[in-house]
């Protein structure tokens, strides 16, 4: 198991926005989720990689479990994709990519560059590789900010609705990033609700709601025949499959 | 402790006898800074290429070369060529001076940051161009400039102590009389310290105070 | 006659000038290194780092530049030998760590918390991802008010002259004493070269703001 997670729990003030949520990636897998706004979904991605930290609950990359002494050292193998980017505005599309490598993983300037320049290849920026990211559309930011996750070269990437601050027109070349990544075998755990990527792409649907994991399945069996009446009501809103639809 | 409070009871009320100097240099000062880089304001924005220019060279001078130096030439220097003031006359001329240059440029800026539109109203309801800019214009810009205004009179206020230069019997002046005096220094200007840090928030608590009671909501 | 004192006397002048921009460098220097801390201290630091830099900023913000230097050179001689300059660099540089750290604050806030937020995420440290994203931002957005600051500590060090530091308007009130009179011409020459001074400065400071620009940084790009 190459991500494990167990039985988180997180509250603010009064309000328990994850009620104890397990769920365990094997390498290799794309695991999707979704769910209504305001269901934990982003709360339990930086649960993962401790950006808020858990009140109760345990995160195991590797089998090597999170704690506050390692966290530095666990999140290089936890890559995070933001819906807003956060490019580093002071640098360039290829110095985002190259930071990382550099300042963390100890590379030389050229061999961090040269990793910095095939990772853009991978998402297909080597072309705007001099450009700062205020010169870029939000969907050319957002592949450069895959492109920095990558360069980490990361066990599991989580991306939190990576598509959701674009214009439609954009998403589609962000999707095909995403998919052609999951076809190359990376392990991700995707928030979103691009139904193309979670069709084709994902290996599994967890369905959030109310800070529960409700169900989980195969994207062809959790489309076609969601178990809980919530689950159908949402993929139907989302113009998605379901009786209800 | 119990020492200088003792030390400050005794020469407390010495030092006092300053500060209607120093508050009197300051008010006279920011008087003449407010009317004057008023009209050096009107005078970059609206003057001709004559006007426009020597407002623009009298604050770039003054706001590019030191408050002392000025006084100096003021107090020192116009006697040369017969021009005398006494020290209170030539701080405040000077203090005054160098702050309309500032002045000014908030004035400017604040007039400027006034939509077009509001003019152009005016205008179409029948007032002249003078009596937009003064009806319509600056009241608008006078209450936005206050924040900053605040700001400079709080800096004056602490400028009035280069008076002291020029040998004005304000409250620096005054303190270091008494140091020469006792040869307390360390003492006194800590008490002249305590003295200006009172003096400056409770200016500070003031302007805050008028800049809430005539704040107009949207400006 | 008057020209022909101040070409003789402009030697004078010049190496008033020079301590008055060694006077510069040193508080502008302190005030730099202290400020930039304390503006860190504040926003990343436990509350009473937070307490103690609103305090510092409060008193040094509210004392007269003239009182400090009195009070640094006289009242600290009371107790230990210091020298003007010493007195002066320490007076006005404490003074400017004050004003500089309220720039570099502001600008720390000023920049987005993604930025923070993804350099952790990476797995920066938090002095790592301050030192390699957040402050590269944050000094660049700094440059345009931190030139209005140059400009006042420039003439502020004039005020030195009042616990005897011979810099450039010490060396004036010399040259007037000893060549007995010529006071107007005297100024007039300080003044300009206080203006030529101040003026290489914030043309200086405006190339490195250009230089360093980048796209999205706008906002601060004018000063
Ligand atoms: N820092 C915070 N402080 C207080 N409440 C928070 C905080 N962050 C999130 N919440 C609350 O926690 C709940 C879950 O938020 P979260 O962002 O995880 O939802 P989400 O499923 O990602 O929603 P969306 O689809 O809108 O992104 C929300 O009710 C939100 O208001
Ligand atoms: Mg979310």
């Amino acid at each position: 198991m190459l991500l494990q997670v167990e039985n988180i729990h997180k509250r603010y003030g009064t309000a328990e926005v994850l009620k104890g949520v397990s769920l365990n990636v094997v390498a290799g897998q794309s695991k999707v989720i979704m769910g209504p706004s305001g269901t934990g979904k982003s709360t339990l991605l930086r649960c993962i990689n401790h950006l808020t930290p858990p009140d109760q609950g345990r995160v195991l990359v590797e089998g090597v479990e999170i704690t506050s002494a390692n966290l530095n050292k666990m999140r290089e193998k936890l890559a995070f994709v933001f819906q807003d980017f956060n490019l580093f505005t002071h640098l360039r599309a290829v110095d985002n990519v190259a930071v990382g490598p550099r300042k963390i993983r100890g590379m030389n300037k050229v061999a961090a560059r040269d990793l910095a320049m095939r990772e853009l290849e991978r998402v297909g920026m080597v072309e705007r590789a001099e450009a700062y990211p205020a010169e870029l559309s939000g969907g050319q930011q957002q592949r450069v900010s895959i492109a920095r996750a990558l360069a980490m070269e990361p066990k599991v990437i989580l991306f939190d609705e990576p598509t959701s601050a674009l214009d439609p027109e954009l998403t589609g070349e962000v999707v095909a990033v995403m998919k052609q990544l999951a076809s190359d075998g990376m392990t991700m755990l995707v928030v979103s609700h691009e139904i193309g990527f979670a069709r084709q792409a994902a290996d599994e649907i967890i369905f959030m709601d109310g800070g529960h994991i409700l169900e989980q399945g195969p994207p062809e069996q959790l489309f076609a025949s969601p178990q809980h009446e919530r689950t159908r009501q949402f993929l139907s809103r989302i113009g998605e499959g379901g009786a209800g639809a | 402790m119990s020492e200088f409070l003792e030390f400050g009871a005794e020469h407390l009320p010495y030092i006092l006898e300053g500060l209607p100097i120093t508050l009197g240099l300051w008010a006279l000062a920011m008087a003449i800074g407010a009317l004057f880089g008023l009209l050096l304001a009107w005078a970059r924005l609206y003057g001709n290429k004559l006007i426009y220019g020597a407002a623009t060279a009298y604050v770039e001078i003054f706001r590019g070369t030191p408050m002392l130096v000025q006084m100096l030439f003021i107090y020192l220097g116009l006697p040369e060529i017969g021009i005398v003031f006494d020290p209170f006359t030539a701080a405040v001329i000077a203090i005054g001076l160098n702050t309309s240059a500032y002045q000014a440029e908030y004035f400017r800026g604040a007039i400027r940051s006034i939509p077009r539109g509001q003019l152009q109203a005016a205008r179409a309801m029948g007032m002249s161009q003078f009596q937009g800019l003064r009806w319509i214009i600056l009241p608008q810009a006078l209450r936005r400039v206050i924040p900053q205004w605040s700001n400079e009179a709080i800096l004056e206020l602490k400028y009035t102590s280069i008076a002291y230069a020029i040998g004005v019997s304000e409250l620096t002046a005054r303190a270091e009389k008494i140091g020469y005096e006792t040869f307390m220094f360390f003492e006194v200007f800590m008490l002249l310290a305590l003295i200006y840090i009172v003096l400056t928030g409770t200016v500070a608590q003031i302007l805050q105070f008028l800049e809430k009671r005539t704040a107009i909501p949207g400006l | 006659m008057i020209v022909e004192i101040l070409i003789t006397q402009m030697p004078y002048l010049l190496h008033g000038v020079w301590v008055a921009l060694q006077l510069l460098v040193c508080l502008l220097a302190l005030g730099f290194v202290l400020g930039l801390s304390l503006a860190i201290l504040e926003v990343y630091g436990h509350w009473t780092l937070r307490w103690f830099g609103v305090l510092f900023e409060r008193i040094f913000r509210g004392i007269p530049a003239i009182v400090l230097l009195l009070l640094f050179y006289y009242g600290v001689a009371d107790f230990v030998d210091i020298s003007a300059f010493t007195a002066a660099v320490l007076a006005l540089g404490l003074r400017s760590a004050a004003y500089q750290s309220q720039i570099f604050r502001g600008s720390i806030l000023s920049i987005s918390q993604g930025q923070m937020l993804a350099a952790r995420a990476m797995g920066m440290s938090k002095p790592m991802a301050i030192r390699e994203i957040i402050l590269p931002q944050a000094l660049r957005l700094s440059i345009g008010p931190w030139t209005n600051e140059f400009s006042s500590e420039m003439k502020a060090t004039s005020l030195a002259y009042v616990i005897g530091v011979v810099e450039l308007t010490r060396q004036a009130r010399y040259i007037i004493s000893s060549t007995q009179g010529n006071i107007l011409a005297v100024f007039a020459v300080v003044a300009a070269l206080y203006f030529i001074f101040n003026w290489l400065g914030n043309w200086g400071l405006y190339r490195l703001e250009r230089k360093l620009a980048v796209p999205g940084f706008e906002q601060g790009g004018q000063g």
